[in-house]
């Protein structure tokens, strides 16, 4: 599985599994929008840069999900594709989604922020990469 | 987690030994049987707590503790600044100042019963519930500074509500030392459309009766009887609160590690009182408080206008207002003397005794009202602050029930249209934009408050009150 969630005591775990470091952190971001609402049904009508730099790998990741926390909170933004391009702890990236529709998105809950909490970003030995976190809501 | 690996200091206070690199004990207040159901974590995150500099006393955990981040949420720590006592950012939590106010409405159950429907759709359409919802009130960047420097008092200088709602709030109202220069734009910017929104997740407005009383004298200090309908609003600092927490964790985990501090997680991340980041979070968090301080002011007038459109007349007045994820200067007594604390809240309720100097005239002999939340469709409490509560943990209490299984597993267990259904047949009637965000917080999701509740009344944290049951519950 590409991307799944994982239990945690009060708020919810997203995990993003891919073969590279950038597919890891593509697929964490449509757990993520999973959490809000289902994915299908959001169009990628419209795009949205994303610039982040940090220290590590891990701290690059809370960055990425609060950005796009901070895309969806401010621009009434729900995202479903997202192309990601990682070099040397910094992130450039292309989310694609559409205006947040209540009646035909049915959104469960909002985000508040991605935590330190269970934040793991790795390579595996079989070669894939998993970037994970836990997020509030 | 196994009673036999504390100290049993009595049967609702358990000892976390002091060890490694523990500075104070950890002590962790429930019954067995709350102890017995807590995570493993619990106990590991109140000695990471306890290690932190500056501790004083103990690493506290409140019967409703559970799984948190860094802190336990129910997790209680004061820290001295003379000591090289540190702030944290991760102690305070996400959700700043996320508290409930509760209002009483002057109306009886039977004048309620019939006109219920109508005044849950009334509520549902005044007040913004659930992701993608804004509110009324657009701020510009002048009005913005002004509700973050003036809290509730601002909202009532702006029309919402009246000045004496202010004496039964924290810090009436105002939280003193908040400065909008140290908060991002980026926060304030997340805040433009959510002035006055409920939010989502376990955040609720819920139209209550009272029950049962339990202390009948207190009861009546506070206004409260069998058969009284009341109004609890639970939210917080909605996106402001949400983006200064992510911004100051980051800032802080990250100072640390370049400063080689070893931090046991990284969502302890905290920085000395007495530091140029330190002071610059204190004074973003309290402005954050202010705006949930704010938040809450601007739903109560939203929340009379709802009631006085279905019963003419009708008049809400404040019975007070608490906040759970702070971090605030009080003074208490230590080793035989007075001493200005930095007292961390994480999922804990402040609970001052009777003759605190925070408190108004009115409820100087019963002491601070203490609003726990249960979970939608179980009961809700009021107690009362008291001594041993001030002497033993800082004059702290619990918060509301705790989660008993993750959202994807409740997700999966219930239907929102089920959990609604059940709840009608009862006679709760809810409100949600989200069905599935209604089975995540199905009432079985939840520990049994009133465990919780009496934990906290027996260890004498605070004293049962009344118990309060739903009518009506708007969910975000």
């Amino acid at each position: 599985m590409p991307w799944e969630h994982f239990a945690h005591g009060a708020d919810i775990g997203v995990r993003g599994i891919g073969a590279s470091l950038n597919e890891s952190f593509e697929q964490a971001a449509l757990a993520l929008t999973e959490v809000i609402c289902p994915l299908e049904g959001i169009d990628a009508r419209e795009s949205v840069q994303i610039r982040c730099e940090a220290p590590d790998a891990e701290v690059l990741f809370t960055d990425w999900l609060n950005a796009l926390i901070y895309e969806m909170s401010t621009r009434n933004l729900l995202f479903s594709r997202f192309a990601v391009d990682i070099r040397d702890y910094r992130l450039t990236a292309t989310a694609w989604g559409e205006a947040l529709d209540r009646e035909r998105h049915h959104p469960t809950v909002e985000v508040k922020a991605a935590t330190y909490t269970a934040l793991l970003v790795t390579q595996r030995d079989d070669g894939s990469w998993i970037a994970q976190c836990v997020v509030d809501v | 987690m196994d009673p036999a690996r504390f100290i049993r200091r009595s049967d609702y206070q358990w000892e976390v030994p002091q060890s490694g690199a523990m500075r104070v004990p950890g002590l962790i207040y429930a019954d067995e049987g709350l102890l017995l159901d807590m995570d493993d974590k619990v106990s590991e995150q109140v000695a990471n707590v306890a290690s932190l500099p500056g501790i004083v006393k103990a690493s506290f955990a409140m019967p409703d503790a559970h799984w948190g981040y860094g802190f336990p949420i129910g997790g209680v720590a004061a820290f001295d600044p003379d000591a090289d006592g540190v702030v944290s950012a991760g102690g305070v939590g996400f959700d700043i100042s996320c508290g409930v106010r509760t209002l009483l409405t002057g109306l009886d159950i039977n004048r309620v019963q019939p006109i219920k429907r109508l005044l849950a759709d009334t509520l549902y359409a005044r007040i913004p519930a659930g992701l993608g919802s804004t509110g009324a009130v657009h701020l510009s960047a002048t009005e913005m500074d002004a509700m973050l420097a003036g809290g509730a008092r601002w909202a009532v200088e702006q029309g919402y509500g009246r000045a004496e709602d202010l004496e039964r709030i924290e810090e009436h109202g105002s939280m003193a030392g908040a400065d909008p220069g140290a908060v991002s734009d980026a926060a304030k910017r997340r805040q433009r459309d959510e002035m006055g929104t409920l939010g989502s997740g376990n955040h609720y407005l819920e139209v209550q009766h009272v029950t049962a009383v339990y202390d009948a004298a207190v009861a009546q200090g506070f206004g409260l009887a069998v058969g009284d309908v009341v109004v609890s609003i639970h939210c917080g600092s909605r996106g402001l609160g949400h983006q200064i927490g992510s911004e100051f964790l980051r800032e802080m985990a990250i100072a640390a590690a370049q400063s080689g501090i070893r931090l046991a997680d990284r969502e302890l991340a905290c920085a000395p009182i007495r530091s140029e980041v330190g002071q610059r979070y204190l004074h973003a968090m309290r402005a954050a408080i202010n705006c949930a301080l704010a938040n809450r002011q601007i739903l109560t007038h939203l929340t009379r206008q709802a009631f006085r459109e279905v019963v003419a007349g009708a008049e809400l007045t404040l019975l007070y207002d608490v906040s759970h994820n702070t971090c605030k200067v009080e003074e208490h007594k230590l080793d035989g003397g007075r001493r200005k604390l930095y007292v961390h809240r994480k999922g804990a309720t402040r609970a001052f005794p009777p003759g605190h100097p925070e408190l108004p005239h009115a409820l100087y002999s019963t002491g601070q009202p203490v609003l726990i939340g249960g979970s939608m469709g179980t009961a809700s409490y009021v107690l009362a602050g008291t001594h041993r509560g001030m002497r033993e943990a800082f004059g702290s209490a619990c918060h509301g029930a705790g989660r008993s299984m993750s959202r994807s597993a409740a997700g999966k267990r219930w239907t929102g249209r089920k959990v609604i259904d059940e709840l009608a047949g009862r006679g709760i009637l809810i409100r949600s934009p989200s069905h599935r965000g209604v089975a995540e917080e199905a009432p079985g999701a939840y520990k049994d408050v009133s465990a919780v509740v009496d934990a906290a009344d027996r260890a004498e944290l605070a004293r049962k009150v009344v118990r309060l049951e739903p009518l009506v519950c708007i969910k975000g």
